[in-house]
């Protein structure tokens, strides 16, 4: 088995078609698009860019990005991805996991998870509070010995939901997730590495597959994390616009670095 | 021009295996069932060997539902659409048809090579997803030019058992396998081969340069 490396794809970051063109020629493992803002009227064109891409690459692809009925989780998939990530959607009505699940299969399924520390106590909110299956996981931070946890937010990190990442996770995994796309919002767009922490943390808490995102500043930041977690895959988005390493550069150095990659 | 029939259990999609067939130059149609074509002489088996040069079985759904949709018309009805030897790729839970039966459901499968399909051990990650390597076996028609250690890419949860010595009175056993990967220690069958049939328990239509190679490879038995 190999570590995956998945190219993130935003839009305005160019001809998105053919940037999915290159990373799957260069070697990417999967390919991700995450429609960040979503909105009603783009929906449209966000079918058609999936179908643009599908039709150019020939790597797993998955879609995510404003998924709240079962409807958009079906026209992603007839689009030509092969999987659909559902974030806030899940948040709100997590029995559509179950739902999709059911109709398409597990392995359609990515339940996309953005956590960020809270180092407040979590609001008492009784036998409410259990929306991501449990009351907190409660974590000492490294150095300055602060307690805090992993909450989950959504609407593209806009909101805080009192659900602890942790419990979410695996809340996700039992009501039909084939796989947690788990983004760290301290560490994203920081440059400064994967939160290890909170990658290791779900990782151990699951048993379907993790990738982790946020923070990837260079191809050693993708290292560290295989070499400190047992992830099943890292997403990285702008070190592989630099010429510097592009896809196969990186697992160069994964591969030098001991990583097992396919390349 | 190498026409191929892509067959829809209708459970999900099948778009990147039509794209990647018509990419290598086949035409692809999309069937649902392997009744005769309005026109033709009202025979099933011949209007497939008339039109088609090859069947694909695709990989998403679901063992009972996707044997129904096969089978809606009686087993027979597949072995005649295929009976004059037509080649089909059954990828992923289209090889898994090939077997037996399935512990994913209760509907018999098509029998055309001896085994069971079981669910992959809880000692891994399933669904299991993502690239491993190929240890061919033998080379057979579709890892034609395909190096040992390529890397495919797989999402299953479940695995071919094969007998390991042929049955008895010959037929499919474990020498059916082409090829195998590991997952730690779990081996399990990752290319079949037997007669007209043709499995992969990975997705070549995702597996980039390797899996076209496959497809190139499948298409020139069609043509064949």
């Amino acid at each position: 088995m190999v570590k995956g490396t998945r190219f993130v794809e935003i839009r305005d970051a160019g001809d998105p078609v053919a940037l999915a063109r290159r990373y799957s020629d260069e070697g990417a493992d999967e390919l991700v698009f995450l429609d960040i803002t979503a909105s009603d009227e783009r929906r449209k064109t966000i079918r058609e860019l999936v179908r643009g891409v599908a039709s150019v690459i020939d790597i797993p692809f998955t879609v995510g990005g404003g998924v709240s009925t079962m409807e958009d989780a079906r026209n992603i998939l007839l689009s030509g991805a092969d999987k659909v990530g559902i974030n806030t959607g899940a948040i709100n009505n997590p029995p559509i996991i179950t739902e999709m699940m059911g109709l398409f299969g597990r392995q359609c399924v990515v339940v996309a998870i953005d956590a960020k520390r809270n180092y407040a106590e979590p609001a008492d909110r009784g036998s409410g509070s259990g929306g991501g299956g449990g009351p907190p996981v409660m974590l000492e931070e490294e150095g300055s010995g602060r307690r805090f946890w992993f909450e989950v937010h959504t609407y593209g990190g806009k909101k805080g939901t009192g659900v602890d990442a942790i419990r979410w996770a695996q809340r996700a995994q039992r009501l039909g997730a084939g796989e947690i796309l788990l983004t760290s919002m301290d560490r994203d767009g920081t440059k400064d590495g994967y939160d290890h922490e909170l990658t290791k943390r779900v990782v151990d808490a699951v048993s379907i597959p993790v990738i982790a995102s946020g923070g990837c500043g260079h191809p050693d930041d993708m290292a560290g994390v295989f070499e400190a977690t047992d992830v099943d895959a890292a997403l990285a988005a702008s070190i592989f616009h630099y010429q510097e390493y592009g896809v196969s550069g990186v697992k160069r150095i994964l591969r030098d670095r001991g990583v097992p990659v396919r390349l | 021009m190498t026409r191929v029939a892509i067959f829809d259990y209708g459970a999900g999609n099948i778009f990147s295996l039509k794209n990647s067939l018509e990419r290598e130059g086949a035409a692809a149609d999309v069937i649902c069932d392997f009744a005769a074509r309005p026109g033709g002489d009202g025979d099933a088996a011949a209007d497939a060997a008339k039109h088609y040069d090859g069947l694909l079985l695709p990989g998403v759904g679901n063992f009972d539902p996707a044997m129904r949709a096969v089978t809606r018309d009686s087993k027979s009805g597949f072995s005649d659409y295929v009976g004059h030897g037509m080649p089909v790729l059954g990828i992923c839970l289209g090889m898994e048809m090939f077997f037996s039966g399935s512990q994913e459901g209760s509907e018999p499968g098509l029998g055309v090579m001896s085994g069971e399909v079981a669910a992959l051990p809880d000692t891994m990650k399933v669904p299991h997803m993502g690239w491993n390597s190929l240890q061919i076996r033998r080379r057979g028609r579709l890892l034609e030019g395909v190096e040992d250690g390529a890397w495919v890419y797989f999402v299953h949860s479940y695995m071919a058992q094969l007998p390991a010595p042929p049955p008895p009175g010959g037929g499919a056993g474990g020498d059916v396998v082409t090829a195998e990967s590991s997952y730690n220690d779990v081996v399990i069958p990752a290319a079949v081969e037997y007669r007209n049939y043709i499995g992969t328990q990975f997705h070549p239509e995702k597996s980039g340069p390797v899996g076209r190679q496959m497809i190139r490879n499948f298409l020139g038995v069609c043509r064949r």
